[in-house]
């Protein structure tokens, strides 16, 4: 399979050509406006779909349930900031918060750095066995997660970690080693060998050489795998839906889904809306200010080199 | 020196071996041997039944009938997904700067992406909303009252719906992975042509789009394993309803084992997802192979 994200060292970056100069002169034809005029109409109304849904999240959170049946595009009256505070602690998403913060730390430090060591070893030594291993890892590539999911649940279950953050933290780690592992691997061996050799020769072990010389060289790469894995794992779903039955512990993802069908129950729609707002105020914030990177590091993996 | 590489080697690569044997690997390889048997999660009740659940799967309509939905979504995603970002890439990189507005109309186009699939999910199901929706209050404010729908309780509109949803995620994906492309094609080229000439349509024909091949490619096969690995959207959304309107093959895994402890029967619905998504990707990479230009 050629999936192949083949050496996504040095991307984008450096292939910065100011591209297509369709027009040279400054004189405008009427084929120019028409194209520019439908383009633009195109681009507004995909512009709204995307931007209209977040902002009547935004809205419906400050509204009373009966002013969200009312009409879904009248203001709120008067905002209710309590919805914020209901969803918070009544319906719990102040708990899930929590617990996905503690795993994704935990995962995302323990991913970098398996990975990190990993593939230093596979991109830079020669020893038996070592395409055995990259194939190894390449399985966790191609292969769909739902096959997994049953003797995975299992294993969970044998091992006691059913609904234990280090237990999630584990295999949420597992399941992102494949791509990591791939991905830092060609970023390794694409750097230059000269200042490990260097350091070498002055006494340094292969440890200090690792820790101290590759890893800070590698941090353009550590960084992106770091954004693919931090969005990946926060998003995650599946897998807390399978190794995590207790309540709580759910993750955010998790906890919103199964809050969406509780508040149903509830009728405590603007609690929800609350809660879907709080849990996108963090990813718009970010968003804003690392977006160019977000979009190298999601896109890492299919760009070519 | 050669022990010292050992002593590097070992430790390094071991922990990461490890993680990656017990819940990835031996999993992967115990669902192969679950998968022949009956089991339904007491241990002592694993009766080897051969290929018997592969055979059952094939009499039964309702793994069909959620197979039929990824084939439509196998379709109609790919076509709209990225027609609709190539689009947006040839659009934001016009003229080496883009269209008006490039800059903002992308950082807005690829947001969805970074938003969680769950968090989509729950915000699109309150948009389809019969009554306090955004989609039918909209409807009802322009005067097309008329159009409103139950759009996830009907049938006929709920797969659309949802597929609607999946491609407003994913352009914003496709669009950047395709920015950067068409930016690695040489100016030049597109000089010539202007020169010659050539006009957008034909320049878009005939230097973007081969040049582009490659990332092409990727993203087919990209959106293909997509199609068929689709769950949490419709998870979320409709668990596969109304009346398994949306059910999708991994759902229907996902249900047969969780809902109904079917460990044996599921499992074999995994292997053809395996089987599946690894015919597609060898078939798309087979059939979009082109000779590949160098420049």
């Amino acid at each position: 399979m050629s999936l192949n994200p083949i050496e996504p060292a040095a991307p984008t970056e450096a292939i910065k050509t100011p591209a297509p100069k369709v027009r040279t002169g400054s004189h405008f034809t009427l084929g120019d406006w028409i194209f520019t005029g439908v383009s633009q109409v195109f681009l507004v109304i995909w512009a709204l779909l995307v931007i209209m849904p977040l902002l009547w999240m935004m809205m419906t959170a400050f509204k009373t349930d009966l002013e969200i049946f009312a009409s879904p595009w009248q203001l709120p009256a008067v905002p209710q900031f309590s919805n914020f505070v209901r969803a918070w602690t009544t319906a719990s998403i102040g708990k899930y918060f929590v617990n996905s913060i503690i795993v994704v730390l935990g995962s995302l430090t323990l991913t970098l750095l398996l990975s990190s060591m990993a593939a230093y070893v596979l991109a830079r030594y020669e020893f038996r066995g070592r395409q055995l291993i990259r194939y190894l890892f390449m399985i966790g590539l191609m292969f769909p997660i739902f096959l997994a999911l049953v003797p995975l649940f299992f294993v969970v279950r044998d091992l006691h970690l059913l609904s234990t953050f280090h237990g999630l933290i584990l295999v949420y780690t597992a399941y992102s080693l494949p791509f990591s592992i791939f991905f830092l691997t060609s970023f390794f061996a694409t750097l230059p060998s000269e200042v490990a050799e260097a350091a070498l020769v002055d006494g340094a072990s292969h440890y200090a050489i690792f820790f101290r010389v590759m890893l800070p060289m590698a941090r353009p790469g550590l960084i992106s795998i770091g954004i693919f894995n931090f969005l990946g794992q926060w998003n995650q779903f599946i897998l807390p839906l399978v190794i995590v039955p207790d309540p709580e512990r759910y993750v955010l993802s998790q906890g919103l889904a199964f809050l969406a069908i509780q508040q149903g129950y509830q009728n405590d729609w603007s609690a929800l809306f609350a809660g879907l707002t709080i849990t996108m105020l963090p990813v718009i914030a970010v968003y804003v200010v690392f977006q160019r990177r977000l979009e190298q590091g999601l896109t890492a993996g299919a760009l070519k080199g | 020196m050669y022990h010292q590489k050992y002593r590097l080697i070992i430790p390094f690569l071991f922990p990461a071996l490890l993680l990656y044997a017990v819940f990835v690997l031996y999993p992967y390889a115990q669902s192969f041997y679950v998968a022949l048997t009956d089991w339904k999660g007491v241990s002592a009740n694993k009766r080897f039944v051969g290929l018997g659940n592969f055979t059952k799967l094939f009499g039964d309509p309702q793994f069909w009938n959620a197979l039929r939905h990824n084939g439509i979504l196998l379709v109609a995603l790919p076509v709209i997904t990225l027609g609709l970002a190539l689009l947006f890439a040839v659009l934001f990189t016009q003229g080496g700067k883009g269209v008006i507005g490039a800059n903002f109309y992308r950082v807005v186009f690829f947001f969805p992406q970074v938003m969680a699939v769950t968090i989509v999910g729950i915000l699109w199901q309150f948009v389809y909303h019969p009554t306090l929706g955004l989609l039918n209050g909209a409807l009802r404010n322009i005067g097309l009252g008329s159009l409103q729908r139950t759009w996830l309780g009907d049938d006929r509109t709920a797969l659309a719906a949802v597929a609607a949803v999946v491609i407003w995620q994913a352009v914003g994906f496709y669009m950047v992975l395709f920015i950067a492309g068409i930016q690695s094609i040489p100016t030049t080229f597109y000089e010539a042509a202007v020169i010659d000439g050539a006009n957008r349509w034909t320049m878009f024909w005939k230097i973007t789009l081969p040049l582009l091949w490659d990332n092409v490619q990727v993203a087919l096969i990209y959106i293909g394993i997509g199609a068929l690995d689709l769950f949490t959207i419709i998870q979320v959304m409709t668990e596969g309803g109304p009346n398994r309107a949306t059910d999708v093959v991994a759902r229907y895994m996902y249900s047969t084992a969780f809902s109904y402890a079917q460990f044996g029967y599921a499992t074999a619905i995994g292997v053809s997802l395996l089987f599946m998504t690894l015919t597609l990707s060898a078939l798309t990479f087979a059939l979009t192979r082109r000779e590949r230009i160098e420049f």
